[in-house]
């Protein structure tokens, strides 16, 4: 399958086998997420976002469809991830671990900590960058992880609800950062939230997804302008308009999440 | 539990009053004849002992031939044994090729090769060496196995998705993951070492501290096997400090 410069995914299935049978984990996702995107994604718990995302990631395959995502150009990684869970090395310093990435691809030890502590600078941690994570609140790692993704400069940038750990300060601080990193770099950026404002406030495109098995329920658009500012952009008529219409696509399907899980 | 005022003082007062108030009472049931010295000596005839052996230089000699036994001992086995146990943990196909030898092989107590390891290396310093190389190698692997199969899956994901090659694996996740658990088939590894000394000095040995245990055997010089004995324990207990240095400077994350 020929790519362009975005992401292409066509009638893309996961099928995971457990011993009770198989689990239809994605079914029949088809989308095309265009190059410097910024895409959020929403849906009820376990419908396979993180499966999804992982499948971008190349960290599992596909049972069934195409998946096509731009090769890495000029040296630069693919794609990096933030992973929702506790992802940071506990015996690696916090600058150690944002540089991680540059070392994999060879970059001098100078070289890559001059980088790395510039993100180290933009998640407020510069006081830190000697620690290890034992030493560091489970939102500090949470933004060590972020920082390591960005430090690594990918072509796709894939985050799985990386703020939803953070205190509201601090995730509104760094959701401003990344939407500075992107308006600057307009990375091809998909993001995974359980938040719709999360998802208005940086998103080009919502997608809302159906739980068991996963499915596309529907795309939105955000029409909301841009460079955004997050406190303003929250007060505006059409925020409210378009959290409306997610929230209720999305409703139904928590509710049906809901009744699927008190019937097992 | 409420800490009390200078608790840490008097628990330590107390670790080094009780071997004490022991060796006092080891001395006085001496003297009163209410232990028979011949076998069980006292703290004043191995003082007694022990002071010559020293200054002829006795001991020191067989001291070093133990240490460097052990080191080198411990050093042969241990290096493979990290190196074959992380490979075990990271490659499914390693590990059900080695597994099962090394299941089947562990349960065999070392001292039963010996005989063995004596006809093939004959009786001179590798099969010593050997020995003690087998003890260890087997608690080295077998508990970085464990610890590299114990490093949540998470760390390999990272390690994949940011595009790490084998070495990688082996160097940023794999090796550095399973450190703790290392250090804890180290430390097992070296009380192991020790305990084959002695029987590795058994037989055919001119020097070493094990051998001087066996020679005051048949020459029936009890003192002389309370010194060698004494010095074994000094040597577990030295060991064991510097392993526990060397982990706190190649660990520095380990949470205590």
């Amino acid at each position: 399958m020929v790519c362009g410069t975005g992401i292409t995914l066509r009638n893309v299935n996961k099928t995971f086998s457990t011993q009770g049978g198989t689990v239809d984990a994605l079914q029949d996702v088809s989308l095309n997420i265009g190059g410097g995107e910024f895409f959020c994604i929403v849906g009820p718990s376990g419908c396979g976002k993180t499966t999804l995302l992982r499948i971008l990631a190349g960290l599992e395959e596909s049972t069934g469809g195409d998946v096509c995502i731009p090769a890495a150009s000029n040296g630069r990684p693919l794609n990096s991830m933030v992973f929702q869970e506790q992802s940071v090395f506990p015996w690696m310093s916090v600058r150690d671990n944002v540089s991680y990435g540059l070392r994999l691809r060879g970059f001098g030890k100078k070289e890559r900590y001059a980088i790395a502590d510039r993100f180290i600078r933009m998640i407020g941690l510069t006081r830190f960058a000697d620690a290890y994570p034992h030493q560091l609140s489970g939102g500090m790692k949470q933004r060590v992880s972020v920082a390591r993704a960005f430090a690594n400069d990918p072509e796709i940038l894939l985050m799985d609800e990386p703020f939803g750990a953070l205190d509201e300060q601090n995730r509104i601080l760094l959701q401003q950062e990344l939407l500075r990193i992107w308006e600057e770099s307009r990375k091809t950026t998909v993001f995974i939230t359980h938040s719709i404002d999360e998802a208005l406030c940086l998103g080009d495109r919502v997608m809302v997804m159906t739980a068991h098995p996963g499915r596309i329920k529907s795309i939105v658009a955000i029409d909301l302008p841009r460079p955004r500012d997050i406190a303003a952009i929250r007060t505006t008529l059409r925020y409210n308009q378009l959290f409306q219409t997610i929230w209720l696509t999305l409703r139904d399907e928590v509710l049906k999440g809901k009744e699927i899980e008190l019937a097992h | 539990m409420a800490k009390l005022p200078n608790g840490g003082l008097f628990i330590r007062v107390v670790s080094v009053l009780s071997p004490l108030s022991l060796l006092i009472a080891w001395e006085l049931l001496a003297r009163v004849d209410a232990i028979d010295t011949r076998l069980f000596s006292s703290p004043s005839l191995i003082i007694q002992a022990f002071v010559p052996l020293l200054f002829s230089g006795e001991l020191i000699y067989n001291t070093a031939v133990s240490v460097q036994r052990v080191i080198l001992g411990f050093a042969v086995g241990a290096v493979p044994g990290i190196i074959l146990g992380i490979s075990m943990g990271l490659s499914p196909f390693v590990r059900s090729a080695v597994e099962p030898m090394i299941a089947a092989t562990y349960p065999i107590p070392k001292l039963a090769i010996m005989p063995l390891i004596l006809l093939v290396f004959g009786l001179g310093e590798t099969s010593k060496v050997f020995t003690i190389a087998i003890g260890v190698f087997y608690l080295v692997v077998i508990n970085t196995m464990a610890g590299v199969l114990n490093i949540d899956k998470i760390y390999l994901d990272v390690a994949r998705n940011y595009g790490a090659n084998r070495r990688d694996f082996y160097l940023t996740v794999a090796f550095p993951g399973a450190l703790p658990m290392i250090f804890a088939g180290l430390k097992l590894g070296m009380g192991m070492a020790l305990i084959l000394i002695v029987a590795a000095e058994l037989s055919a040995a001119k020097a070493g501290v094990g051998w001087m245990i066996w020679r005051a055997y048949d020459m029936f010089d009890i003192e002389q096997m309370f010194v060698a004995l004494i010095v074994l324990s000094v040597l577990g207990y030295i060991f064991s400090l510097l392993l526990d240095a060397v982990e706190r400077w190649i660990v520095p994350w380990k949470q205590t």
